[in-house]
């Protein structure tokens, strides 16, 4: 029972990471119907921008509260800057253009960021993972029985992170004039824009919104993992991708639950079978949704628009 | 190709300028769809362009509108020029286009689509005023106001485009084909209620099939044929006239 415990709440640390990725999927999913395979890779470089920041503020300052919030809204930021113009130079002149076309830039982005960040030329940090400084030293704040259970700070703070970014953003879309905007332009940006909506300026900010998430969701992902990687994009931004598409991608409490289902089964597998099982058992059950549900667990089959 | 060759009955009631295309050209890839369009709408005119499928009235309206650019001529509205504006910059400037199959958000509440149509306006209390008013215009959508549009009858999402092009306030209106698919009776509360809309002032630049609906309510009309305007007078004029008669009223 315990352990039956211990994984549901490892299990739940992790889906909310992911569940933040999955965000950034679904959304520049809903907006522009375009996949983008960059995403992963754009939360590493947002990772990364967060490793920097926390040596340049040293060891002392990067424990305090302050120093936590410096790490996350320079990631943050600098990633939303970094998602604006992947999307105003790379996707925004292809907007006409078969979607084809713009999903083949969205993978060559992919490698360029992973592969470029193994390079080892300049601010560029080369192949080798490194630690990730331990801006939340981790301590075990809940302790049932003899260490029967035991939670994690960090586990607790990345899970409010990741829920309050969550309802943040819920709250946005369905909450907000700007959120009824993105719905439109989800929809049909070109009678959104008959309403007056700006919708490239929308789409921009999807894409700010989305890539500030994932350096988020990255940097708690960073702090559980103790180590930051150029491949780790790739790796993640799989794991999360496929749990929009559990979730059924452009929706977006789907993503959430794809994620938390994911996480889920990825802790049980490594807690009753094997490790080396996990990403067998994700993909394995991602294929298992999609033979039952193709639209996914929440999103629906609609005929192509003509 | 030159409005030379436009044949005009009768003459044009006198309204002040509002909207102006002169020789409008579009393409879609190597397809041309208009060859040199020409119209003019006047303030507080009702003007309808009817014509066989493909004859490109769809494409008139979203050139006018901005949904598509023209490759040649020139559009003059409100007495400026627009002709490369985008959509979301006309708007501001009192234009209104209820798009061809009703384009109504299926995935907003009939609220939220409304909502949308006063996307750009800050006067609270204005909007909640002409809200009301389209409520008495459509009462039907205020018992819906809170379900997804996408659940409402083809007559009521019609309604519902119609409402939201108006909660922009607008000068001028483009309808796309608003009786589509309709029942005659919601057709007629329709036009009925656009006689009100423009008897407020608002001009309507109107796209229909039914050519005998469209030309009863119009002041003035167009006929379009492949890409080029053949024929234009008073709606009164062209009903009465034996070539339109024959080929868009099936006489």
């Amino acid at each position: 029972m315990a352990q039956l415990l211990q994984h549901l709440i490892n299990g739940l640390a992790a889906g909310t990471i992911y569940a933040l990725v999955a965000l950034g999927y679904t959304m520049v999913y809903g907006v522009l119907k375009l996949i983008n395979f960059a995403h992963g890779d754009v939360m590493m470089v947002g990772v990364y921008m967060g490793y920097a920041t926390a040596f340049a503020i040293g060891r002392e300052a990067r424990g305090s509260f302050l120093g936590i919030a410096a790490v996350f809204a320079v990631a943050m930021l600098g990633c939303a800057l970094f998602g604006f113009l992947i999307e105003r130079f790379a996707y925004r002149p292809l907007r006409e253009k078969p979607r084809l076309t713009a999903l083949i830039t969205a993978i060559g982005i992919s490698f360029a960021l992973s592969y470029g960040f193994q390079l080892d030329i300049g601010f560029l940090p080369g192949a080798s993972p490194r630690a990730f400084p331990e801006i939340i030293e981790p301590k075990e704040w809940i302790i049932i029985g003899d260490r029967d259970v035991v939670v994690w700070n960090w586990q607790v703070i990345s899970f409010l992170i990741a829920v309050g970014l969550m309802v943040g953003l819920q709250y946005l879309v369905f909450g907000t004039r700007f959120g009824r905007a993105m719905r439109a332009v989800s929809w049909d940006h070109r009678v959104a824009a008959l309403m007056g909506i700006p919708t490239d300026r929308v789409i921009a900010l999807t894409f700010m919104l989305s890539s500030g998430l994932a350096a988020g969701a990255g940097l708690l992902y960073a702090i559980k993992d103790t180590s930051v990687s150029p491949l780790m994009g790739l790796y993640v931004g799989l794991k999360a991708f496929v749990a929009a598409v559990i979730g059924g991608i452009g929706h977006v409490p789907g993503a959430v639950v794809g994620a938390l289902v994911l996480g889920l089964v990825e802790e049980f597998v490594v807690g009753y079978a094997a490790s080396t099982w996990r990403d067998a058992v994700a993909f394995g059950f991602l294929i298992l949704v999609l033979l039952v549900k193709p639209g996914g667990l929440f999103g629906r089959v609609a005929a192509e628009k003509v | 190709m030159s409005d030379a060759q436009v044949k005009i009955l009768g003459e044009r009631q006198a309204f002040a300028p509002l909207l102006t295309v002169e020789g409008i050209k579009v393409h879609y890839g190597a397809i041309q769809a208009l060859r040199g369009v020409s119209l003019s709408v006047g303030k507080g005119e009702v003007v309808a362009l009817i014509g066989a499928n493909g004859a490109g009235k769809t494409s008139t309206l979203r050139a006018v509108s901005g949904m598509l650019k023209a490759s040649a001529g020139r559009i003059h509205f409100g007495g400026q020029e627009t002709t490369s504006l985008k959509a979301h910059q006309l708007v501001p400037r009192g234009m209104a286009h209820a798009p061809e199959g009703r384009g109504i958000f299926p995935n907003l509440t009939v609220l939220e689509n409304l909502e949308l149509g006063a996307y750009l306006r800050r006067d609270t209390a204005d909007i909640r005023a002409d809200m009301e008013k389209n409520f008495t215009l459509f009462p039907v959508l205020k018992e819906r106001r809170n379900q997804m549009a996408g659940t409402l009858s083809g007559g009521e999402q019609q309604m519902l485009a119609i409402a939201r092009a108006l909660l922009s306030r607008p000068q001028l209106l483009l309808l796309d084909e608003p009786s589509l698919g309709l029942a005659p009776q919601v057709t007629e509360t329709i036009f009925r209620t656009l006689r009100d809309v423009n008897k407020a002032g608002v001009s309507v630049l109107l796209v229909e099939q039914n050519a005998h609906l469209a030309l009863n309510s119009a002041h003035y009309g167009y006929v379009l044929e492949t890409g080029e305007v053949v024929m234009a007078g008073p709606g009164k004029a062209l009903l009465e006239s034996a070539e339109v008669r024959r080929a868009y009223l099936g006489e």
